[in-house]
C-alpha cells in the first residue's frame, strides 16, 4: 500500500468512525466531541485533495465556531447538575433501514458510474486563486453571502433576546 | 486514490447524517446530523473539483456551504434555546405547541 493510500484510509476511518459515534453515542457530550474528530478528518481529506485554504477554513469555522456553538447549545438546554446528558433514540430500525438503503444507492452510483475524467487539478496553493475569484467573477454571491450572514446573526440575536419588560 | 474513494467516504457520511437526523430526539443532536450531511456535500464538491475539470469552482461552492452552515447553526440554536425557555425540553417531539 502506498503512503498516500495509507493516509487516506486512516483519515477515512477516522471520519466515518467518529461520525458513527456522533450518531450512535448515548451521551450528547460524547457526540459533540466525536464531531470534533469528524471535522478534523474531513479537513485532512481536504488537504489530500489539495484544498489547503478549505482545510484551514474547515478547522477555523467548524471546529472553532460551529462546534463551540453546539456545545453552548448542549450546555444551555440542560440543567447544569444534570450530569448524564442522555439523548434518546427513537424509531431506530426504520431510520437505519432508510440510511442503509441510501448508502447502498449512493455507493453503487458512485462506484459504477463512468465519471468524465478531466485533466484534474494538480495540488497547488489555492488561496490566491480563490481570493481572486471571490473578488472578481463571484463578487455578487460573495456579497450576498456576507449579507446573509449579517441578517442571520441579527435574527438569531433577536430570537433569543428576552422581551424587554416595558 | 481515485474519485470513487472520496465519493464512498462522502456517501457514508451522508448516510450517517441522515440516520442521526431520523433517529434523534434531541434538537442539538439533530443539528449535528445536519452538519454531517453538509460536510459530506462539501467533500463531494472538493473531490469533483480535484479530479474533474480542474478549476476551483467546487472549492468556492464549498466555502459558500460553510457560510450557510454557520448561519444555519446560529439561527437553529436560537430557536432551540427559545424552545427550551418555553417548554423546558430540548426534545423535538415535545415541540407541538402549534398543534391544535
Amino acid at each position: 500500500m502506498s503512503p498516500e493510500a495509507a493516509v487516506f484510509y486512516a483519515l477515512a476511518a477516522l471520519t466515518v468512525g467518529s461520525a458513527a459515534v456522533v450518531v450512535l453515542a448515548r451521551s450528547l457530550i460524547y457526540s459533540a466531541f466525536a464531531l470534533l474528530f469528524t471535522f478534523v478528518g474531513v479537513a485532512g481529506l481536504y488537504l489530500m485533495l489539495g484544498a489547503d485554504f478549505l482545510a484551514a477554513t474547515q478547522l477555523l469555522i467548524y471546529v472553532g465556531g460551529i462546534l463551540v456553538l453546539l456545545l453552548f447549545g448542549v450546555m444551555l438546554t440542560h440543567k447544569l447538575y444534570d450530569l448524564d446528558l442522555r439523548s434518546e433514540v427513537t424509531q431506530f430500525l426504520p431510520g437505519a433501514i432508510v440510511a442503509a438503503g441510501l448508502f447502498a444507492i449512493l455507493a453503487l452510483t458512485a462506484w459504477q458510474t463512468e465519471w468524465a475524467g478531466g485533466a484534474g487539478r494538480a495540488p497547488a496553493a489555492t488561496t490566491r486563486d480563490i481570493g481572486q475569484l471571490f473578488m472578481g467573477r463571484y463578487l455578487l454571491p460573495f456579497e450576498a453571502a456576507s449579507i446573509l450572514l449579517l441578517v442571520a446573526l441579527m435574527g438569531a440575536a433577536m430570537i433569543v433576546r428576552r422581551k424587554p419588560s416595558a | 486514490m481515485t474519485l470513487q474513494h472520496y465519493l464512498l467516504v462522502s456517501a457514508a457520511l451522508f448516510a450517517l447524517g441522515v440516520l442521526g437526523l431520523l433517529t434523534r430526539r434531541n434538537a442539538v443532536n439533530v443539528l449535528m446530523g445536519i452538519e454531517l450531511i453538509l460536510n459530506s456535500a462539501n467533500l463531494n464538491l472538493v473531490a469533483f473539483s480535484r479530479f474533474g475539470t480542474g478549476n476551483l469552482e467546487g472549492q468556492l461552492f464549498a466555502v459558500f456551504v460553510i457560510v450557510i452552515a454557520a448561519a444555519e447553526v446560529a439561527v437553529a440554536l436560537a430557536i432551540v434555546l427559545t424552545l427550551y425557555r418555553l417548554r423546558r425540553t430540548p426534545n423535538l417531539d415535545e415541540a407541538d405547541i402549534l398543534k391544535g
